[in-house]
């Protein structure tokens, strides 16, 4: 197992260099020389070409690029164009609002999604069945900043219960969490579903019914342990989608976090800002999902003995 | 008598199962509704006439008989601009999903049928892809190229090539060792033709699948980079920026939100109808 984990472990070294290679290259497409945009519009071309120079943009692409990555290691990530403050304080800075927020996100999905898929399951085409999968459906189909915008003007504008904007408090938290759960409880309902009535027809859960074990325990015991294996990717998978979808969220509901620091930053084309929060992001998924394979290989006896 | 025996063709076959199920053709049909519609939009409602045209006057008016939907806040007539939007969604998300099945079809098929080194080079590539979500891949391409409607569908096209070459490739891998394709080697057919005419034609149903549910997502990120401000620029009537545009009037005037969004998501449910029944049609374990 501990082979399984370290091999793992080593390959999150390859991927980052290629995450970073990946977003350092499509940005580096970005029409116009960096020391204007952080000169301004007055700025001498001497003065450009001074600072293009100290900067290290004279050089080639692939020592820029291999400037960075060496800076990078040591946690510096250049400096805001704007602020000028280092842009990895910055981004780490707002990454706990997102985290907050992806895990409440997550935690909404997980909870209600499990427990709808196995109801629906367990009472397929009865009503229940076809009502939680057409409200799944509409779930995945809906885009996330509308939902946000309509949550706004039901439970903020005509309600007055809940907050729109902000994240000072938890009653903030509420609607964006839903906003950006709701997709994931949807795919996650499915999945559990379609996962579950593959399980109750094996053999196994035929066994366990005929030699008398209650209903419940074969659904709770026999059957869910086994049809949770294929969710447990989808849920790594999701957060990757979370945090993709914390960008939109966070601009509806101007939540603090990575994503909206991102935009804002697009916006002001402060490119090392965007370059480092794509790459923490990228980071933060690719651990997620490690830490979901590894939990995978624990709970998946055929991997498991793979290692054994 | 050579007619009577021949095999239905897998199309026939995957039509048959279709066609019973009613949800799938309950897509289907508003599919075609949504297709008809921005074939024919210029028919429907002018587009330089109606739905890029301001009038201030009648900005953000809530439904009525001149203006089914209501006008936006530059009081343009929101059916007419919701119409035209369907033309650019659907191209959009057909043409972004047709770059990722070309590229990523390519790299699959390539990696998959030549296996070795070649394949783990390209597979490892599209691992680092992946780690990168989608949406921010996107966010990533437009914002450094630009924000126009062919940066659009490269953004939004490039960021799905890996889930098209790890479809491509695992189909490709499951019948690359058949019975046809050995005979196609035997008579000496070459590399290309073999992958071509023979492997591609027999590992393409998954890929429909894919591509179906894929424009869905599509247009869902189109319609999100528009949102925030990345995507089709005005007055060109975008969904996603039309509920942007809206949105400083969520109070005012809802409707200019809400009307976007609904067509928006009844696309993307007709879409997610059509590729799951597909998906069931293509299902061997489903076949009676």
């Amino acid at each position: 197992m501990h082979k399984y984990v370290l091999k793992r472990l080593l390959l999150l070294i390859p991927v980052m260099l290629g995450v970073t290679f990946i977003v350092f290259g499509i940005m580096h497409l970005t029409p116009g020389s960096p020391a204007r945009l952080k000169l301004g519009e007055k700025a001498t071309p001497e003065q450009i070409a001074a600072l293009e120079h100290e900067m290290g943009l004279d050089k080639p692409f692939i020592i820029q690029y291999g400037n960075f990555v060496k800076n990078g290691l040591k946690g510096d990530f250049g400096r805001s164009y704007l602020s000028n403050k280092p842009v990895f304080e910055e981004v780490l800075d707002r990454f706990p609002a997102t985290l907050k927020l992806a895990v409440a996100a997550m935690t909404i999905a997980v909870v209600i999604g499990i427990p709808a898929g196995i109801i629906s399951a367990t009472k397929q085409y009865t009503l229940v069945d076809s009502v939680t999968m057409v409200l799944a459906l509409i779930g995945v189909s809906m885009p996330v900043f509308w939902l946000g915008l309509m949550l706004i003007l039901i439970f903020s504008v005509n309600l007055g219960w809940l907050p729109s904007s902000g994240a000072s408090t938890w009653m903030h938290l509420i609607l964006p969490s839903i906003t950006l759960g709701l997709s994931s409880t949807a795919i996650i309902t499915r999945m559990t579903r379609s996962s579950m009535l593959e399980v109750i027809r094996q053999d196994y859960i035929r066994t366990a019914r005929a030699k008398g074990v209650p209903e419940r325990k074969v659904i709770n015991k026999h059957a869910l342990r086994n049809a949770l294996i294929p969710v447990v990717t989808v849920i790594g998978l999701q957060f990757g989608s979370l945090l993709g979808g914390a960008v939109l969220t966070e601009s509806v509901f101007s939540w603090p976090g990575v994503g909206k620091l991102m935009i804002d930053s697009i916006k002001k084309q402060d490119i090392p800002v965007v370059m480092a929060s794509i790459i923490f992001i990228a980071i933060t998924f690719s651990i997620v999902n490690l830490a979901v394979d590894i939990l995978y290989a624990f709970i998946d006896p055929r991997i498991k003995s793979q290692y054994q | 008598m050579v007619e009577k025996i021949k095999k239905k063709s897998q199309w026939r076959e995957m039509w048959d199962r279709l066609k019973v199920n009613k949800m799938a053709m309950l897509g289907l049909g508003i599919l075609v509704i949504l297709i008809l519609l921005a074939v024919f939009a210029e028919q429907i409602a002018s587009y330089e006439d109606v739905a890029i045209k301001m009038d201030t006057s009648i900005r953000l008016q809530g439904p009525s008989k001149e203006h089914i939907l209501g006008t936006d806040e530059f009081g343009r007539d929101m059916f007419a601009r919701i119409v035209h939007g369907a033309r650019v969604s659907l191209k959009v998300g057909i043409i972004a999903v047709g770059i990722a099945i070309i590229i990523g079809g390519t790299l699959g098929a390539v990696a998959g049928f030549y296996g070795g080194t070649l394949d783990n080079v390209i597979m490892r590539t599209m691992d680092v892809f992946l780690a990168i979500p989608s949406i921010l891949l996107a966010i990533a391409i437009v914002s450094s190229l630009g924000s126009s409607m062919l940066n659009l569908m490269l953004a939004v096209g490039i960021s799905s090539i890996p889930n098209y070459a790890r479809i491509v490739r695992a189909s490709v891998i499951s019948v690359k060792d058949e019975e046809f394709v050995e005979a196609a080697r035997a008579i000496g057919a070459r590399d290309n033709r073999i992958i071509l005419k023979h492997i591609i034609p027999n590992s393409i149903a998954p890929v429909i699948v894919q591509a179906t549910l894929g424009v869905a997502g599509a247009i869902l990120s189109t319609a999100g980079l528009s949102f925030i401000g990345l995507g089709i620029a005005q007055p060109q009537p975008e969904w996603g920026a039309m509920l942007s545009g809206g949105r400083a009037f969520l109070v005012q005037a809802p409707h200019v939100v809400a009307f976007p969004g609904i067509a928006i998501m009844i696309t993307i449910l007709s879409l997610n109808l059509l590729g799951d029944g597909l998906r069931d049609a293509l299902d061997p374990r489903l076949r009676q």
